[in-house]
């Protein structure tokens, strides 16, 4: 029976320096062939017990455990020579993003060649020729061409194949993926969980580790929830999923945005059953299958007539990156644009913001010229139209208390500590719902959810009627996000506010807009109601997009 | 046929890009270098002459004046000089009646080597401190950020009177002047070398850190990489990168050390003669020594970028 297991884990306990442990006494085994997900919100402590699994905890990591064998074989208190001579061999690891987990200096062939290097005694050309066999293996078209291309030169899914065939050169029975797929646009998302469910169907145990529910239930075969360094729930992933016994995961289960109607709640932790409760409908007509093409009676803020922008490549050459887009925001509704990286999507908010000037076409704002006026006209409408931004602490003065941050955008400068100052920012804090203690913070020592509602408020603070939101929940995690997105709900039925939602999530988009812009390569190629943009896409790339949203699968 | 030809042109129009900046930068070295001797006080045609001392008679001063073409207005003295550097003639010192060219090549021998040599025992002693800092635990880090810091900030002229003091004067090793062997060299060689040492192992220390704590060390190490093969595989080679790109500004900054140090030891090279060459107002010679150092620099440069192409092949894709 012991021999029957790849991992078998009792009892893991994990803890830094002086600090309380992280891990706190996790314990579970994985069969031969078998894929268990280990799911959590970022600091439950899914990726320290991953790592402990290699002894790669840290040097300064607290590892204890009543039983740690690995095929069979106790790896507990292993010296780091005893570890060195497993790794790669016993285990292998698959990071998120490989363009910084693939050595950015070495041609990917060598960094595949490495495990063959130092487990086998096979010669160089042996050791070639299992790199292109590998490379083969993982789905990369040409071989012989890739091996001499850098990590930088190949595309997101590309690298991750990369990755992939480094950690599986030696057959290893049991493979560790953190995050493996976080970094990647869904339609290659899709074909890397194709691909890791091909190597578990090989045999090979798969341990997966990630923060989206809706990302493991394709390809696990058990789900284990951890929440603050526990397992609280450990399952068949379709029991699990369909029936969550605890609260964590049916929080997270409720977050999952795709396939919720618009105007779901997601972030409804607390009550007992949060599965598909509507709140009151914002409008009659924001019911899934009711979406106008535009609502009526209602005049159009933002306007984009046949947009174009390019960009000089090094080589000289220009790059169309947005390709003649047109569209138009009714008041009060949102327009989702959805895209893989790289499909012309910020490069459209740059434009409706007015910091990138448009080749051809124009932007009308409230019915008046905005791309084609000049700054010193835009100046005077610019706090109509807000901004929010992914990378929240990126867009942050680090040196700048929120306090400063918000007094600065209500337009009273850096000015601290008047009464009525005070009170409007904590006004402004109390919409996005944050209370008045984060006001003497810094935006390192917020979490980032926080940050996001504090660039939520900033964005808020000049009164806009439109606000454009670029990629503005893909850094959170899956039950932040959900609180993000619904505090976008409520402001905008509150406020009656128009936004403009990018983001490469299909699943998000559809959930929060009214209407749909599917955009490639620099097109909008499909523009509908969103309901209809779901059901029955056009374009067959909207239903490419479509078919690799991660949803749960049960 | 334009297809055939664009690899070809690429790296042309790259060296065509660095010879213009070369001339640039050697143009407005001889311009600064005109200008900056024309605001020491005194009378050219005195220094001519042997300097304020000499007495010389006015019908002297006013033929020199006129042979030199002092008398001429100085934007006129200013291209006539441009012109001669164009050509390659670095004219005549006014104080030794020597041709400058000869001159200043016969000294810069002596600099490089000094040059050279601190460069590499520089890059050793900052590889040798950041490894051993960055792997012997937290107190060895201390040390070692320690010893950088004071190391970056000894100014020249200390180190090399304190290094005389030990190792020649209470240990008696080591000559202090420098008498043409190889052993004069050692002490000139480590004052130029040790504050640029702590420089170089502060960065590298600090790229070193970054590396060893970057996913694909982690991933290497997954694969079973021992730590001594994380280090020189993945580790070092980023840790080495921004202290190529460093070095050749470090090179001239060494060149620059040189003219206390050579003093110091009475080590004959560059800097001496330009230290001289200042004090007697001797222009040509002035501008011939800085001319040839604004060349070493530049061919510093163009090796270092060479390096770093070499370690870093990302450089060498666009």
């Amino acid at each position: 029976m012991g021999e029957e297991v790849a991992l078998r884990v009792r009892n893991l306990r994990v803890g830094f320096g002086m600090a309380d442990p992280v891990v706190r006494g996790v314990s579970f085994e994985i069969a031969p062939g078998e894929c268990l997900a280990i799911v959590g919100e970022s600091g439950s402590g899914k990726s320290v017990t991953a790592r402990s699994l290699l002894g790669l905890a840290g040097s300064n990591a607290r590892v204890s455990a009543d039983r740690l064998e690995l095929v069979g074989h106790s790896v507990l208190g292993l010296t780091e020579p005893a570890w060195q001579a497993r790794r790669g061999k016993d285990v292998g690891l698959v990071l998120q993003d490989a363009l910084v987990s693939l050595d950015p200096l070495r041609p990917i062939g060598r960094e595949i060649a490495d495990s063959l290097r130092l487990h086998t005694g096979l010669g160089a050309s042996a050791r070639a020729a299992r790199v292109l066999e590998l490379l083969d293996a993982v789905g990369l078209p040409d071989p012989e061409m890739q091996v001499q291309k850098l990590s930088g030169q190949l595309s997101g899914g590309e690298r991750q194949r990369a990755l992939i065939a480094a950690a599986i050169a030696l057959n290893p029975p049991l493979l560790i993926a953190d995050e493996p797929t976080t970094a990647l646009d869904v339609t290659v998302q899709a074909q890397i969980l194709a691909l890791l469910e091909r190597i578990t169907g090989a045999g090979t145990a798969l341990l997966l580790i990630s923060h989206d529910l809706a990302v493991v239930s394709r390809i696990a075969h058990r789900v284990a929830v951890m929440h603050d360094g526990v397992l609280v729930e450990t399952g068949r992933t379709e029991r699990v999923l369909g029936s969550p016994g605890h609260q964590q995961t049916r929080r997270m289960v409720a977050a999952i945005p795709a396939d919720k109607p618009r105007g779901t709640r997601l972030s409804a932790a607390d009550t007992p059953d949060p599965p598909s409760i509507p709140s009151t409908p914002r409008r009659p007509d924001t019911a899934i299958d009711s979406v106008p093409e535009i609502p009526p009676n209602n005049t159009v803020v933002l306007e984009a007539i046949g947009l174009s922008k390019s960009f000089r490549r090094p080589d000289g050459t220009r790059q169309l990156a947005v390709d003649t887009v047109s569209f138009a925001l009714p008041r009060g509704s949102t327009l989702g644009i959805v895209g893989e990286s790289g499909s012309g999507k910020t490069t459209t908010a740059r434009l409706l913001l007015a910091l990138l000037t448009p080749e051809h076409g124009e932007v009308r704002v409230f019915g008046q010229p905005w791309s084609t006026a000049s700054e010193k006209t835009r100046r005077a409408l610019r706090p109509g139209v807000g901004a929010i931004y992914q990378d929240a602490l990126g867009s942050f003065d680090p040196r700048w208390s929120v306090a400063e941050i918000l007094s600065d955008a209500l337009g009273l400068g850096r000015q601290r500590r008047a009464p009525q100052t005070t009170a409007r920012l904590t006004t402004l804090l109390d919409e996005v719902g944050l209370a008045a203690t984060v006001l003497p913070r810094r935006p390192l020592e917020l979490s980032g959810g926080q940050r996001q509602r504090v660039g939520i408020a900033r964005a808020l603070a000049g009164k806009p009627q439109i606000l454009i939101c670029d990629e503005p929940v893909s850094s959170l995690d899956v039950t932040v996000q959900a609180q993000v997105l619904d505090l976008l709900d409520d402001l905008q039925r509150e406020r009656g506010l128009s936004l403009v939602f990018i983001s490469h999530d299909l699943g998000v988009v559809a959930h929060v807009s009214d209407q749909i812009a599917v955009m490639r390569a620099g097109r909008s190629v499909e523009l509908g109601p969103a309901a209809r943009v779901f059901a029955e896409p056009q374009h067959p790339y909207s239903a490419q997009l479509l078919a690799a949203v991660p949803r749960l699968s049960v | 046929m334009a297809r055939l030809q664009l690899p070809v042109l690429r790296p042309l129009r790259r060296v065509l890009a660095r010879l213009g900046g070369a001339v640039f930068v050697l143009w407005a070295v001889a311009s600064v270098t005109f200008f900056a001797v024309r605001l020491i006080p005194g009378d050219p045609a005195q220094a001519v002459l042997g300097g304020p001392g000499s007495q010389a008679s006015a019908e002297a001063l006013a033929s020199v004046n006129a042979e030199y073409g002092f008398d001429q207005p100085v934007i006129v003295q200013y291209f006539a000089q441009l012109g001669r550097l164009a050509t390659g003639d670095l004219g005549r010192s006014y104080s030794l009646n020597l041709n400058v060219g000869p001159l200043v090549l016969s000294q810069l021998g002596g600099t490089l080597l000094l040059a050279v040599l601190a460069l590499a025992l520089a890059w050793l002693l900052a590889l040798a401190l950041a490894t051993w800092s960055t792997q012997s635990g937290r107190i060895a880090s201390r040390v070692g950020s320690a010893l950088e810091i004071v190391a970056a900030a000894l100014p020249h002229f200390w180190l090399a009177t304190s290094l005389i003091v030990v190792f020649s004067i209470w240990l008696g090793v080591l000559p202090p002047i420098s008498t043409g062997g190889a052993l004069g060299l050692v002490l000139p060689v480590l004052t130029l070398a040790i504050p640029l040492a702590g420089f170089l192992g502060q960065i590298m220390r600090e790229s070193l850190l970054r590396a060893l704590e970057s996913p694909f060390v982690l991933s290497a190490r997954a694969r079973g990489e021992s730590e001594r093969g994380v280090r020189w595989i993945h580790a070092l080679r980023h840790a080495s990168l921004p202290a190529i790109s460093l070095s050749g500004w470090a090179f001239g900054s060494l060149i620059s050390g040189a003219v206390v140090v050579e003093t110091i030891f009475a080590r004959p090279g560059l800097g001496r003669t330009l230290l001289n060459a200042v004090t007697l107002r001797d222009v040509p010679v002035v501008i011939g020594v800085v001319m040839i150092v604004a060349v070493a620099y530049i061919l510093m440069t163009l090796l270092t970028d060479a390096v770093s192409r070499l370690v870093d092949p990302r450089l060498r894709l666009s």
